[in-house]
């Protein structure tokens, strides 16, 4: 009997897990799979609980429900990996021997890296919404905003589903008209990058829908602190910018099992091969997901790409043949721009967004960079597609490398 | 793509005058790009800038978070010796390309 074991039941984790199971003789292997929690979250959910678009059982379901009875489900810590002599030590200290591993760890939300930010006004007047608990704690909070100055702010790259703050401040708009309240509200995106977004074209189009709907952007800002007496962000060069609510995105890192492990870098997320996933030094370990440290998304399309590639090149592997499928770096996005409206970002490791259609080039249905009620009705959709298809690990007729096919060729 | 005359060298630099070729560069072409950008370049700085040579040739992606925690100097330290945007900054005056964001 061989092992497989997968830490993380998240996106990747489930998503594989499934692939895998389908696949493999069940006499043959055994599949593991550990995660800390029993619920499943649908992350992308997370950022509609605070205007009440979506509640909890929206985003929530039992991990269970999504792995077959077959494949072992461990509900724990992990305290290590031990990549020598091919094992992994729980919480408990029991260890787990594996012929191969999966880790899709993902990211956690690291507040106590920003001096001030878990402090007296943390949760009462700074909140996030990377967790099910935290975006129901700004959805109340929302509910008794009276007006002020509404700053979002992001801590440092990279972080989960990168455009989820730009979302936010446009669903922001839109509540807080509807609420009556908007002018008397400043919105206010404050970044650490030099516009809205990494990219040329895309930063672009995105400054301009923010600046379309009279959100001020402070680029450049790095946070070194947080002055709660004051109620301001302190950048590092000595820049404030004074806040009534604050919504941050703190810094993302990697599982500190990693740390322990020896495996991560700076901020514990592991670096691979980023065509292949494997870790270089020990190919017995693929990482899939936000727990990598490869220079794109850290998003479930990326992980839903990555995945078919890596189940494909896995199922190579043990069958002693060469692996052929290499990791483009794919990410989309469907970007909630608030009043029933949306648009799409496709791209990969070389090639920035660009306008275009999508899945079918010239056809879509969905138009890449372009602001429309189509598009966010896939958004909606997509939850349905994540629940019923995604994290089952079913086929979606949609290419895992990027398609340049029918997309326009810009000059910034 | 440009050549530009510097220190009487002939550097190749792209439209934000990045350099394109980390081989051309020399520790009196960075005194000068950085008169330019009104710096006048210590030895502290240029710590930094073979720090940053010695990662981006590794493949390294760089950030200022990993620069505060190279032992060399910590974040508020960099924005003092590479006013306003550091990391860029430095890197145009280490002859490496631009930073590019993993987003």
């Amino acid at each position: 009997m061989k092992n497989i074991i997968i830490i993380g039941a998240g996106t990747g984790g489930t998503m594989i897990a499934n692939k895998l199971y389908k696949a493999l003789d069940k006499k043959e292997w055994q599949i593991t799979i550990i995660d800390p929690s029993e619920i499943h979250y649908y992350q992308p959910g997370f950022l509609f609980i605070p205007f009440g678009i979506y509640s909890k059982k929206d985003v929530e379901k039992p991990t269970k429900k999504f792995l077959p009875k077959k494949i072992n489900f461990i509900c724990s810590e992990v305290d290590s990996i031990n990549p020598l002599d091919n094992t992994v030590i729980l919480k408990n200290q029991n260890v787990l021997s594996y012929d191969y591993l999966f880790v899709s760890s993902g990211t956690r939300l690291s507040p106590e890296d920003t001096p001030g930010l878990k402090d007296k006004l943390w949760q009462v007047d700074i909140f996030e919404f990377y967790t099910a608990e935290g975006a129901i704690a700004l959805g109340q909070k929302l509910k008794n905003f009276k007006g002020g100055k509404l700053v979002m702010s992001i801590v440092d790259l990279p972080f989960k589903c990168p455009i989820a703050p730009i979302e936010f401040v446009c669903l922001a708009d839109e509540y807080l008209k509807k609420k009556g309240i908007r002018e008397k509200t400043e919105i206010i995106y404050v970044t650490p990058l030099s516009g809205a977004f990494t990219k040329p074209i895309a930063s672009k189009m995105l400054n301009n829908l923010l600046l379309s709907k009279n959100i001020k952007i402070v680029p450049d800002f790095y946070i070194e602190k947080i002055d709660n007496d004051n109620k301001k962000l302190i950048s590092y060069d000595g820049r404030d910018v004074p806040f009534d609510l604050l919504v941050i995105v703190p810094l993302n890192k990697g599982a500190d099992f990693i740390e322990k492990s020896g495996l991560g870098d700076e901020l514990n997320f592991v670096p691979v091969n980023m065509h292949t996933l494997q870790v270089e030094k020990h190919p017995n370990i693929f990482v899939l997901g936000d727990a990598a440290a490869i220079p794109t998304s850290k998003a479930g399309s990326v992980v839903h790409f990555a995945g078919e590639i890596v189940f494909k090149n896995f199922m190579s592997i043990i069958k002693n043949k060469n692996i052929i499928h290499s990791f483009d770096g794919h990410a989309n996005c469907f970007i909630e721009a608030g009043h029933g409206k949306a648009t799409i970002i496709d791209f990969n490791y070389n090639t920035e967004p660009l306008p275009g259609k999508y899945p079918v080039p010239l056809f879509g249905p969905f138009s890449l960079l372009s602001v429309n009620r189509l598009n966010h009705i896939g958004k909606l959709l997509f939850k349905w597609l994540y629940w019923k298809f995604i994290i089952k690990g079913r086929y979606i007729p949609i290419s895992s490398n990027m398609s340049t096919k029918g997309k326009k060729q810009m000059f910034n | 793509m440009a050549e530009k005359t510097i220190a009487g060298q002939i550097i190749h630099i792209n439209d934000e005058g990045y350099m394109t070729n980390p081989a051309e560069w020399n520790k009196e072409i960075a005194i000068e790009m950085a008169k330019e950008e009104g710096i006048t370049l210590t030895e502290k700085h240029f710590a930094i800038l073979e720090y940053l040579r010695e990662k981006t040739l590794k493949g390294e992606t760089l950030t200022i978070r990993k620069v505060g925690a190279s032992g060399i100097v910590d974040i508020k330290e960099f924005y003092q010796l590479f006013p306003g945007a550091p990391l860029k900054l430095a890197s145009k005056l280490a002859g490496i390309s631009k930073p590019t964001s993993c987003v």
